[in-house]
């Protein structure tokens, strides 16, 4: 298996980098995207808190494949924009990814006692002035924990890359199975990569979680 | 009560692992022959997305095409009228683990029959022999595959076929860019993500079909792909069967029937050429 | 659009709901499964059994947060082509639900884990001061209020699984979405209409599944 990686050592790199960039690609728009959605999920405003509520809906109940071919395909096809795998995967995975940190942040800015809310309107400020200052502070703070597992989970997704020629670690791993035929110890050594990005941040999160962020 | 739920796990996992060996037999012991005259029935590996050699007909649930076609009057040629044909449908990636675990007894699917393919299964005498060829879109000024040798310009192929190779031979610099089946090499091409696809003639022929005036076949193949049945390595029995098979069918006009079948109404292609043996012929 | 009634024609929609039957057969085996042997795995977490100096519920719970940690695409690889190897030979729709049953059980053991974990200690020394064993305080005291708080999680777990049997289309499981790419294939103008059938049919039975886990969550009042 070691002279397995060896001979494709630059194969399984590129897939490693590119794994790592889509991830952290994602987890950025995903956040923004995300916070965006669960802040609006908690305004006052009835319609907007239901437009809020239909984008989760829609993006927590169909498979990350559908919502990536979509961009992969549907979309080069009816308009003109031209997205290249790597393009498409990432964007899909942010934005399905987008609606599991929609309601994680949700949860969050909810937990927040309402007391502060209050505390905060009474002494003067605004409902924006309120979240931003007061709320949204304390509801990141307790969140971390669980955004950590969403994290675990976007890196694991990101093998959606594999479908469309994203040249991710599934992705280039896939092809030196089916070039060298050694399918077993190929994909043994694309699990290795995934590892040493998953498990160490998978036990970190357990580890804040034990000390009661 | 510890003692009641230890059991009741053991339990629980004995039963889970009874039912996943029974749920599957074990891996054949017998060979690929003998299995398939004790239980008069040959398993086929082919595909689900090739116009006229073995493509999904979505109304019936099976597959039709010339590959359909010819497996089953193989299978009649060596079980007799009685003999039954399961298709396994399988994808270009699998299809030589599928051989080799013994998932299928045969793979007919568009395969071509290579030094490097040989070294790990067993091929059947020639059943159709095709060449590689691109398709580009019908306004591209590109001729032919040493057009391509320009690192901006990309080339879709399948995961596990032969075009990686063979476009490197002709044009090096050219992008290869793979997917896991023609279905999304075609797409890819459609949604302008590839100038080109590289694939047998005969796949192409039957993908551009419906899209004439959209896509256009280069002419010149410039690769001599001979199909072969796949076997499993070291049956040789059974691939004697195969082959003994084939030639009493292209001796009794059977083959040939099947190749006009399928091939006489698509433009431009060379019935005769794709008969042959050998590409000497 | 005007094609999408020739494309979600009766002959077209019967092979989208044969596909779907597919997902259906799959998920429902795969979540039986795996909600049997994730129970035990988390329950197993807790015991106390050693096997020669080492700790059984150590080991169960390395292989767990490996398995946990893979991509599920992984793991659907390594059913249908590792356990051949291995000499067990499977079909696509047998190493689908054996790879979907190992990742689901890892990630159930690890809720039901969370569960107990979530229970008030103070129940477990309640009930050991009346006299329980540990194993008998586990099952007859912590267990059932556990799992009345795994409820949610549990069956978000289960969308997870109806919505990650799209992933089989590689290995050629016939399911919802490969039966889709074969009728878009066959015609490139189906392409819109095919992902929106898909899409609203695994929105359909995924919101249907998450409204009832709502509704069960503000049901159970503890």
């Amino acid at each position: 298996m070691l002279s397995l990686l060896a001979a494709n050592w630059s194969t399984f790199l590129l897939g490693f980098w590119n794994t790592i960039l889509c991830s952290l690609i994602s987890l950025f728009f995903s956040l923004i995207i995300g916070s965006g959605f669960a802040i609006l999920e908690t305004v006052p405003n009835k319609f907007w808190r239901g437009v809020a509520k239909v984008y989760v809906e829609i993006f927590r109940n169909i498979p990350l494949l559908v919502v990536t071919m979509v961009f992969y395909l549907v979309l080069p096809t009816y308009t003109p924009l031209k997205l290249t795998g790597f393009q498409a995967g990432t964007i899909g995975l942010s934005i399905y990814s987008s609606a599991f940190i929609a309601e994680t942040v949700r949860s969050g800015i909810q937990s927040v006692g309402v007391g502060q809310m209050e505390g905060a309107r009474s002494n003067g400020m605004t409902y924006w002035q309120a979240m931003r200052y007061v709320i949204l502070p304390q509801a990141f703070r307790i969140v971390i924990p669980p955004l950590g597992n969403q994290f675990v989970n976007l890196i694991k997704n990101s093998s959606i890359l594999a479908f469309v020629a994203g040249f991710d670690l599934m992705y280039q791993g896939d092809i030196v199975a089916s070039n060298t035929f050694q399918t077993i110890p190929s994909y043994v050594l694309v699990g290795l990569f995934y590892l040493i990005l998953t498990l160490p941040l998978s036990y970190y999160m357990q580890y804040l979680e034990k000390k009661g962020v | 009560m510890a003692r009641k739920l230890r059991e009741l796990t053991a339990f629980m996992a004995v039963l889970l692992l009874s039912l996943v060996f029974t749920a599957c037999s074990h891996s054949q012991s017998s060979s690929t022959y003998d299995r398939v005259k004790q239980t008069k029935t040959i398993t086929w590996g082919m595909r689900a997305d090739t116009r006229l050699f073995s493509m999904m007909d979505v109304d019936s649930g099976k597959a039709t095409g010339f590959e359909v076609d010819l497996a089953r009057a193989i299978t009649k040629q060596i079980l007799g009228p009685k003999g039954k044909m399961k298709i396994e449908y399988i994808s270009e990636k699998s299809r030589i683990m599928d051989l080799k675990i013994g998932n299928v007894d045969a793979v007919m699917a568009t395969m071509t029959n290579t030094p490097d393919r040989r070294k790990i299964i067993n091929f059947s005498d020639t059943y159709f022999m095709a060449g590689e060829t691109l398709i580009v879109p019908k306004k591209s000024k590109l001729n032919s595959i040493k057009d391509f040798n320009n690192s901006k310009y990309s080339i879709a192929a399948v995961k596990g076929s032969t075009a990686d190779s063979d476009v490197h031979k002709y044009a090096p610099k050219a992008r290869v860019i793979f997917y896991d089946d023609y279905g999304s090499c075609y797409n890819a091409l459609k949604a302008g993500k590839a100038n080109a696809m590289v694939s047998d003639n005969a796949v192409l022929a039957g993908l551009i079909s419906n899209d004439k005036d959209k896509f256009k076949m280069l002419p010149d193949t410039f690769t001599v792909e001979p199909y072969g049945i796949g076997i499993k390595k070291g049956e040789d029995k059974f691939t004697a069967e195969v082959n003994q098979a084939l030639k009493v069918l292209r001796k009794n006009g059977t083959y040939a029937r099947l190749m006009k079948k399928w091939f006489n109404g698509v433009p431009g292609f060379n019935i005769k050429a794709s008969s042959r043996l050998k590409a000497s012929e | 659009m005007e094609n999408l009634t020739e494309a979600l024609s009766w002959i077209n929609l019967r092979f989208l709901l044969q596909g779907f039957w597919v997902t259906i057969e799959v998920s429902v085996i795969s979540i039986i499964l795996s909600f049997v042997i994730g129970l035990a795995l988390g329950l197993i977490r807790f015991t106390r059994i050693d096997v020669k100096t080492t700790r059984i519920s150590k080991v169960v719970g390395v292989i767990i947060d490996i398995i946990r940690n893979l991509p599920l695409l992984l793991i659907i690889f390594f059913s249908y082509f590792g356990l051949p190897v291995m000499g067990i030979r499977v079909d696509a729709f047998q190493a689908s639900v054996i790879a979907m049953v190992v990742f689901e059980s890892a990630m159930i053991a690890e809720v039901v884990r969370s569960g107990i974990m979530a229970v008030d200690p103070g129940q477990m020394e309640g009930a050991r001061s009346n006299g329980m064993t540990y194993m008998q305080a586990m099952t007859h005291v912590v267990l059932p209020q556990a799992l009345t708080k795994m409820i949610p999680a549990l069956l978000s777990q289960f969308v997870s699984l109806i919505k990650d049997t799209s992933l089989a289309t590689i290995i050629v499981l016939p399911e919802l979405l490969y039966h889709a790419e074969i009728i878009y294939n066959q015609n490139t103008n189906y392409m819109i209409p095919m992902y929106l059938a898909v899409a609203v049919m695994y929105f359909i039975i995924c919101f249907a599944l998450s409204s009832f886990a709502n509704y069960l969550s503000k049901r159970i009042k503890y």
